[in-house]
């Protein structure tokens, strides 16, 4: 001890100093980091919805960094698919070149989530979509890599049948539908549920998009004496089957699928609109099990952009990745592997699980009805309070 | 087979399609009669008649005139007028210029100025994306007739469309100016020898075939309850095809041949299994139909009515 001077005294305290300040970050140095892609439409036409997707997805890595459980430190590469499928390739090839990317939280279009279902299958690497909704993306495959949060067309045609048949007792239907894709799934999965819920199809009429004139397709299924007219296609031509059919006298419920679910179908249908009732897949964010949460702290993160209706998605698809990664390492394959078979997982969106095909079973469809020229969900509405009634049930009493 | 009722309704259903196509068709034919041009964008001529229509009934409802009586009768003179002067306008700008060139020219233009004026209306008419709801100022309501659901408004829309095609035909067989008009058609250069000012008849048949457009937009936004950008498309195409069914440059062919195509596509849609599908295909494969083996239509193009 005798050796020690003054000068080395503080040296050493210096040093203690040092190291008792670093020691913390040292920790948090020593944690090893992993990266994530996230890949949405943040230009166009959809750039709304891609950049609440992103915010989302930020604010659920900025959580799990600031959580001092987490083992790894997370970082992001946010990459933009334009709703373009050739962009969409490009920055799906860009993430799965860097080996530094574990997984991604990827594609709000559909165009753009079904166009890259190949190339992180091949490279291996674990894709969770968090907005595109057609059934192929999930349903054309059975690859490992490929899961997806949010609900399809497929899901809201089984809540759709088994909604207007069990609960609301209507037991005949005329289909009409639009030729597009969009118009024949619709009305090949609504025929298929319906039938299953114990529905019975009178008349399946496909027409031309944007088609003026309906009164043939009603006339003749009029004729059959349906309880409800279903129509799988857009606003603008189910304004017209709507309008058409009050004019010919259809006595019969009208009942449309997400397409028709804009504020234009109110405006231009008008009166008509009244007691029409339709699906859409997701549901309004403060009404998720954990939205009101989630809006505080999506809020409270002082995003320029809101969180939009698919921003919960692509915040919970983050935490599903992140909870793969902190379970099984950071490794690909086994992150997929792990993914594909989450079962009953908590999240804000409710529970959920994926099927042999990735696709999260326990989706989230929201039943809206057309109230005094606007959409109010079915729960809230005076058609389910009893306080009104439906178009469909008045005519079967007549 | 449809129980009988179900065909009438049908028919009905046919009928009011066909007369706004004839009116369209109408139009077509009397370009073609006069001029020797096929006017493509009369199409979107008949989307204007339907937008001055909605506009005017607006603005004469925010000036307190809300009653159809009075406010419909002043939308349709209106719409005609502002109308048929964007068809004079049209013919000079687009097909005037062109006579002495190949007539591939005009179609080229006349398709072009189609799609300028359904650009206009999407891009400066207040969100003219999204269709538009029309008043209904007509009596709703109606009767029932043997299982056959009878609009009031259809009696009148029907009413009013066909006394359209009268007013045409007494426009051309009764007045000065008709008689000019079915001079230039059967000779301009005789007509002009006999005094026939050639400019002036020309501009009158232009006023005449918007007109009978403004008149036929306004009858579907009425029909429909609702108008779109996009309708003239359609519209056009098929008042085309009437006409050339009908015999082009025969008035009353363009009558009869809308009436049929409007008849073509309901039975197509009604009687034909999955016929929805197709009752464009069979309502077009029908007027290629004609155009191979009778290519003069149904009246015959070149006849001593032809205008």
């Amino acid at each position: 001890m005798s050796h020690l001077n003054r000068r080395e005294i503080l040296q050493g305290a210096s040093a203690l100093g040092v190291a008792i300040v670093l020691a913390p970050a040292g920790a948090w140095a020593q944690k090893k980091t992993v990266k994530l892609a996230f890949i949405g439409p943040l230009t166009g036409g959809t750039a709304s919805n891609g950049l609440g997707g992103r915010n989302s997805f930020l604010l659920a890595v900025q959580e799990r960094n600031a959580d001092p459980k987490t083992k790894y430190r997370y970082e992001t590469d946010v990459l933009d698919d334009e709703c373009k499928p050739t962009v969409a390739v490009q920055a799906a090839l860009k993430a799965t070149s860097d080996p530094a990317i574990v997984a991604g939280v990827t594609h709000y279009c559909s165009v753009t989530a079904i166009a890259t279902v190949d190339t992180y299958h091949k490279a291996g690497m674990p894709a969770m979509v968090w907005g595109a909704v057609l059934p192929e993306i999930t349903y054309s495959h059975k690859h490992v890599e490929i899961t997806r949060v949010n609900g399809t067309m497929i899901n809201q045609n089984n809540v759709a049948a088994d909604f207007a048949v069990k609960t609301l007792g209507f037991k005949t239907f005329a289909l009409i539908h639009d030729t597009t894709d969009y118009g024949r799934a619709h009305a090949k999965w609504f025929g298929e549920f319906l039938e299953k819920a114990g529905g019975k199809i009178l008349s399946t009429q496909g027409t031309a998009k944007d088609q003026k004139d309906y009164t043939a397709e009603l006339t003749r299924a009029k004729g059959d004496k349906p309880e409800v007219v279903w129509y799988g296609g857009l606003t603008p031509d189910g304004v017209r089957v709507k309008v058409q059919m009050d004019k010919l006298g259809v006595r019969a419920q009208f009942q449309g699928t997400s397409g028709i679910k804009s504020d234009t179908f109110n405006e231009t249908a008008a009166a008509a609109a009244e007691g029409t009732y339709c699906f859409v897949e997701g549901a309004p964010t403060e009404k998720l099990p954990g939205g009101k949460k989630f809006l505080e702290a999506y809020a409270k993160a002082g995003f320029k952009e809101p969180s939009e209706a698919y921003g919960p998605f692509a915040y919970v698809a983050a935490n599903l990745v992140i909870d793969a990664i902190e379970a099984v390492g950071p490794d690909r394959a086994k992150v997929a592997e792990r993914l594909k078979r989450t079962k009953n997982a908590n999240t804000i969106i409710g529970p959920v699980e994926f099927d042999e095909h990735g696709q999260n079973t326990v989706p989230l469809i929201s039943k809206y009805v057309s109230q005094d020229g606007k959409w109010v969900l079915w729960e809230d509405s005076e058609y389910a309070s009893g306080k009104r009634t439906l178009p469909g049930h008045k005519f079967k009493k007549m | 087979m449809p129980p009988l009722e179900l065909l009438l309704q049908q028919a009905l259903n046919g009928v009011m399609l066909g007369v706004m196509y004839a009116l369209i068709a109408v139009g077509f034919t009397l370009f073609f009669g006069v001029l020797d041009v096929i006017h493509f964008s009369h199409g979107d001529i008949f989307m204007l008649g339907a937008f001055a229509g909605l506009s005017l009934l607006l603005g004469l409802k925010a000036a307190g005139l809300v009653g159809g009586l009075v406010a419909l009768p002043l939308a349709f003179a209106a719409s005609i007028v502002i109308v048929g002067a964007i068809g004079v306008a049209a013919e000079r700008a687009c097909v005037k210029p062109l006579a002495r060139s190949s007539p591939l020219m005009t179609l080229l233009a006349t398709l072009s100025l189609g799609l300028v004026l359904r650009e206009a209306v999407l891009i400066f008419y207040p969100r003219g994306a999204d269709p538009k709801p029309f008043p209904q100022l007509l009596p709703q309501g109606g009767v029932e007739l043997g299982g056959v659901a009878i609009r009031y408004e259809n009696l009148i829309i029907l009413g009013i469309g066909f006394a359209a095609m009268v007013a045409v035909d007494l426009v051309i067989n009764r007045t000065k100016m008709g008689a000019a008009i079915r001079a230039v058609a059967q000779d301009p250069e005789a007509a002009q020898m006999m005094g026939v000012n050639l400019d002036r008849t020309v501009d009158a048949t232009f006023f005449l075939g918007s007109g009978l457009a403004a008149v036929a937009g306004i009858l579907s936004g009425l029909y429909y309850g609702e108008i779109h950008f996009i309708m003239g498309i359609t519209g056009g195409v098929i008042g085309f095809s009437a006409a050339a069914i009908g015999g082009l440059g025969n008035v009353y062919g363009a009558i009869v041949g809308g009436l049929l195509f409007g008849v073509l596509q309901t039975t197509a849609a009604a009687l034909i299994p999955r016929g929805s599908e197709f009752r464009d295909v069979v309502a077009f494969a029908v007027v290629m139909l004609f155009l191979i083996f009778r290519p003069s239509g149904i009246l015959g193009e070149k006849s001593v009515e032809r205008v």
